[in-house]
């Protein structure tokens, strides 16, 4: 426990806030990757998620292309992208690590969220003389929204979390102090920045905590409150046959 | 290839490292799960803080983590077991969520048939509930497997020696085919034990053996995913 109070104390000297290589920096560094990263992957794998959830097509190539990309450790391809890009090009190569690292879980949370619209809706919205992209615009994207929030979410804890090894290969981020201390076996230090990659997962988890519940689109989540009685005994009903994980299932009960 | 052909003596014993430190965390992280799991699902009031905090767990940075736990637990930063207990932590955070979701997806009429025909409830648990809630959990598994598998690469970072020896050495020596063999060895490791993973429950689960119903459990683990 000494330890963590040296680290506390690390952490908060103002030295460590001074200067171009200070944490603040260190952290802004951190968020910079970590917000250029999503963005990009979300370019590339939102519309095509959505294409995928829509059309019901392609649905087992992106299962598969996630189980292999998970094999891929994320360590290894940094190392072997900053080799063949060559030391000049060491940012381009760990953006392009992180926006693979990326892409699975924003692929599978933009057409895990058209999955999980009743059928219904959508022939409904098709009933009622609705062409294929309203449907798209009107119906299954405000619908599959807070699915896909889920899916930005695990995206940024996972690049936010693999930023770290950044230092590595010198990029700077909050693996920096980690890495140093370790090779200076200052051990404060490198207690000071894993604390601070940990409370800065942790608040990231917090805010998208927040934002997947404003996701739920307005008139989705007002049901609730006009109609308890009905939506109590629907939840009751779901309950044993509900399989998807904890944090879906609230979604899936609003919408329901 | 050539680094690759003359190295291959290095590349199986770092391989046969990798296996065990990831198999040990992987196996230890699956038995806890189960009566964590069961627990969380039985008990309404513990269900929320457990499913919590281990998807909090799942948030803390493996480096940040293979630093913290040293610290909390006494052991030597650069041992394997600290290695060991940080995969198997995240391993405990994948899965009790699948194991409470597995316990979940289990059709209630099936669980009273078994109490009406005389089950008790340890023998209905694992007679019942836990092989109608395999496919589920078997799919946390994998994942769980999987990543585990990639994720001790990083062991490296704090001096625990396994494939990943492959990625920091090979950049210090600027070997591309050194590090390309360590990713190549890893994917394939977890692609193997992948395989394994879902051989084994065909045959421990023989009715899933359909194609229709192993397509639900293929959907919750991307699911699971996204999570």
């Amino acid at each position: 426990m000494d330890l963590i109070n040296k680290a506390i104390q690390w952490l908060l000297a103002p030295a460590q806030w001074e200067g171009s290589g200070g944490l603040q920096t260190l952290l802004g560094q951190h968020l910079l990757f970590t917000v250029v990263t999503v963005a990009i992957a979300g370019l590339i794998a939102i519309p095509a998620g959505w294409a995928i959830g829509h059309t019901g097509k392609g649905r087992e190539i992106a299962v598969g292309a996630a189980g292999i990309a998970r094999a891929v450790p994320s360590f290894g391809l940094l190392i072997l992208l900053v080799l063949i890009f060559g030391v000049l090009h060491k940012p381009e190569a760990a953006v392009l690590t992180f926006v693979l690292l990326a892409i699975p879980s924003l692929l599978a949370g933009a057409y895990t969220g058209f999955e999980a619209i009743d059928r219904k809706t959508i022939d409904a919205a098709r009933a009622m003389g609705m062409t294929e992209w309203q449907i798209l615009f009107k119906v299954e994207i405000p619908l599959g929204l807070p699915l896909l929030v889920g899916g930005i979410r695990s995206a940024v804890l996972q690049v936010v979390a693999t930023v770290t090894i950044a230092a590595y290969v010198n990029l700077g981020g909050l693996g920096l102090p980690i890495i140093t201390g370790l090779n200076l076996r200052r051990f404060d230090m490198v207690l000071g920045g894993a604390l601070m990659v940990a409370v800065l997962a942790l608040l990231l988890d917090v805010i998208f905590a927040l934002a997947q519940k404003l996701a739920v689109p307005a008139g989705v989540g007002g049901v609730k409150k006009k109609m308890p009685g009905k939506v109590a005994l629907a939840n009751e009903a779901d309950k044993d046959t509900n399989k998807s994980p904890g944090y879906l299932k609230s979604n899936e009960k609003e919408m329901s | 290839m050539n680094w690759i052909a003359e190295n291959i003596g290095l590349i199986g014993s770092l391989s046969l490292e990798h296996l065990r430190q990831s198999l040990i965390a992987i196996l230890v992280g699956f038995l806890l799960s189960i009566p964590l799991g069961w627990v969380a699902w039985r008990y309404r009031l513990v269900r929320g803080p457990v499913v919590t905090l281990t998807g909090l767990l799942y948030t803390i940075p493996s480096l940040a983590l293979l630093m913290i736990l040293p610290v909390l637990t006494g052991m030597s930063a650069i041992s394997e077991a600290n290695l060991i207990v940080a995969l198997t932590l995240y391993a405990v955070a994948i899965m009790v969520r699948g194991v409470v979701d597995g316990l979940d997806s289990v059709d209630p009429a099936a669980r009273s048939a078994a109490t009406a025909l005389g089950y008790g409830s340890a023998r209905r648990f694992f007679a019942v509930d836990l092989p109608l809630a395999g496919p589920v959990i078997l799919a946390g598994l994998r994942v769980t497997a999987v990543s585990s598998i990639s994720l001790a690469t990083v062991g490296i970072l704090v001096g625990v020696t396994n494939l990943g020896y492959l990625f920091t050495n090979g950049l210090q020596r600027r070997i591309i085919e050194e590090v390309f063999a360590g990713i190549l060895a890893v994917a394939l490791i977890a692609l193997a034990v992948d395989l394994l993973l879902i051989l084994i429950g065909r045959w421990l689960m023989p009715w899933t053996r359909d194609p229709k119903k192993s397509q639900q459990a293929v959907k919750h683990a991307t699911r699971q995913q996204v999570s």
